[in-house]
């Protein structure tokens, strides 16, 4: 037998095969085994930041005063695919839909006009989701999907509004990258207080929340539609006005809004 | 000390990784805001450093060494994946914090480098313990860092208020500063600073004199 060369070609070749094989096999079974956990993870993910923005899961924790987990409390909401342009429902099947898939997709979405686009998208979905929880028949809660460009990137968030849906009942971001202690501040409990029982709609329809850097005299009408900007963040400040804007605007959510507050 | 002692320990103060190679800062700087990500940051680390040293040690006599960078690559590559996959199953928040530092151990300069300076020669008992030092080194620092990150920046430790901040009705202004990465390159540095000062065999030769300023007379 030829003395085994370490150098050689043949050696190299069964080297290299033998590593990326057994790399690969160990790479994907950890993968294929741990997606269901993860897809899980995700989902519950998700009905935590919807919950957070509706005001219903204290901070830091993972349960509300009664006790109850995040999956028995998203129970309670029902979620609907919406065509954004009509403000019809669509049945599709909303737990496979993901409205940040469809803007990449020209076929499922629209292109924005520079003036329209406000929030700086670019492309928006035409189907979204939105969550609806229902108290003894009553509309409790509207949970809306938003985003848009603050200062160093996109904010994605949720808006929850009461059952009048015209007042806020909170606004909670899961993803941004604005600068921490400035804009980052957009994840201050405080702040975020702030915005429970701000209108989103003045009496014509229109959007009208103000972010402002003083506050009109409480009582005063315009108090009724303002919310402190954030210090030292301009820009992130201009992002989450913008981006409530074109949610709640003749683009966004607005004739699905205006419709469901019409027949109450 | 023994040889297997001495491999374990060395690198915590001695030869540490961070202090005086000055390797693998650039995870040092992004994680440790907070100590949770920290700790868990360090777990992933030690785990790596370890098992990429056991496996590149069992076939360090195989592996010709033309190919070998790229074998090392492969296989602490893997590692890393297995690692961030168990992260995003088990533990999602942190996973979430940690974002691409957990990815990015892939190109922690430790890892490769114990890799192929020490892997490549020795057995995997001794590799084993080898990597387990050094990322002990690296966690060491990290939690150092994390230690006084989390406490002065947000007013907290592992999530708990210590502190209590001015805006929840306490008295501590937090440190801005310290939330952003470039105050643990200060952290760093003081603590390089504080380690040569308790062992001075660590400083280094000056690469250089500053030549004494020309007097006017000997310039005319």
């Amino acid at each position: 037998m030829a003395q085994f060369n370490k150098e050689g070609l043949g050696n190299v070749l069964f080297v290299a095969v033998a590593v990326c094989l057994v790399c690969s096999i160990i790479v994907s079974t950890a993968a294929v085994a741990l997606r269901p956990l993860q897809q899980l993870n995700k989902e519950l993910d998700q009905k935590e930041n919807i919950l957070r923005a509706a005001g219903m899961l204290p901070a830091n924790a993972k349960v509300d005063a009664q006790g109850r987990g995040v999956d028995e409390l998203f129970s309670e909401f029902e979620v609907r695919a919406v065509d954004l342009d009509t403000g019809e429902y669509v049945d599709i099947d909303v737990d496979d839909y993901d409205p940040l898939k469809a803007a990449k997709d020209p076929a499922r979405s629209t292109d924005l006009s520079p003036d329209e686009d406000i929030a700086t998208l670019g492309r928006r979905e035409n189907v979204s989701l939105v969550y609806l929880r229902r108290e003894d028949g009553e509309l409790d809660k509207v949970v809306i999907p938003v985003r848009g460009y603050g200062l160093w990137g996109t904010l994605f968030g949720y808006l929850a509004l009461d059952g009048d849906v015209e007042t806020i009942s909170g606004l909670g971001f899961y993803s941004h990258k604005e600068t921490p202690g400035l804009g980052g501040e957009v994840d201050n409990a405080n702040w975020k207080s702030l915005w429970p029982g701000t209108l989103l709609y003045d009496d014509e329809g229109e959007p009208a929340v103000d972010l402002v850097k003083v506050r009109s005299p409480a009582g005063s009408e315009a108090a009724r539609y303002e919310v402190d900007a954030l210090s030292g963040a301009t820009l992130t400040t201009r992002g989450v006005q913008n981006l409530i804007d074109f949610w709640a605007g003749d683009m966004g959510f607005g004739p699905y809004l205006n419709k469901l507050r019409n027949s109450g | 000390m023994s040889t297997t002692k001495q491999v374990l320990v060395d690198p915590i103060f001695n030869n540490n990784p961070i202090a005086l190679q000055v390797l693998g800062i650039c995870s040092a700087l992004a994680v440790t805001i907070n100590m949770s990500t920290t700790l868990v940051m360090a777990a992933a680390v030690i785990f790596v450093t370890t098992m990429s040293n056991v496996f590149v040690s069992l076939v360090r006599n195989r592996v010709p060494s033309s190919i070998r960078i790229i074998v090392q690559m492969t296989i602490i590559a893997s590692l890393v994946i297995v690692v961030d996959q168990v992260l995003q199953a088990v533990a999602y928040d942190i996973s979430k914090s940690l974002s691409v530092f957990v990815g990015l151990i892939i190109t922690n300069c430790i890892v490769m480098g114990r890799a192929e300076a020490f892997a490549m020669q020795n057995g995997p008992y001794l590799s084993a313990l080898d990597g387990f030092g050094n990322a002990l080194g690296y966690s060491v620092i990290l939690i150092g860092v994390a230690l006084i990150r989390e406490p002065l920046g947000s007013g907290s430790l592992l999530g708990f208020e210590i502190l209590p901040k001015v805006t929840n009705g306490g008295w501590y202004v937090p440190n801005g500063m310290l939330l952003l990465s470039p105050s643990a390159f200060f952290l760093i540095g003081l603590f390089i600073w504080a380690i040569r000062a308790w062992k001075p065999e660590q400083v280094e030769e000056p690469e250089y004199e500053i030549a004494p300023n020309l007097q006017y007379r000997e310039a005319m």
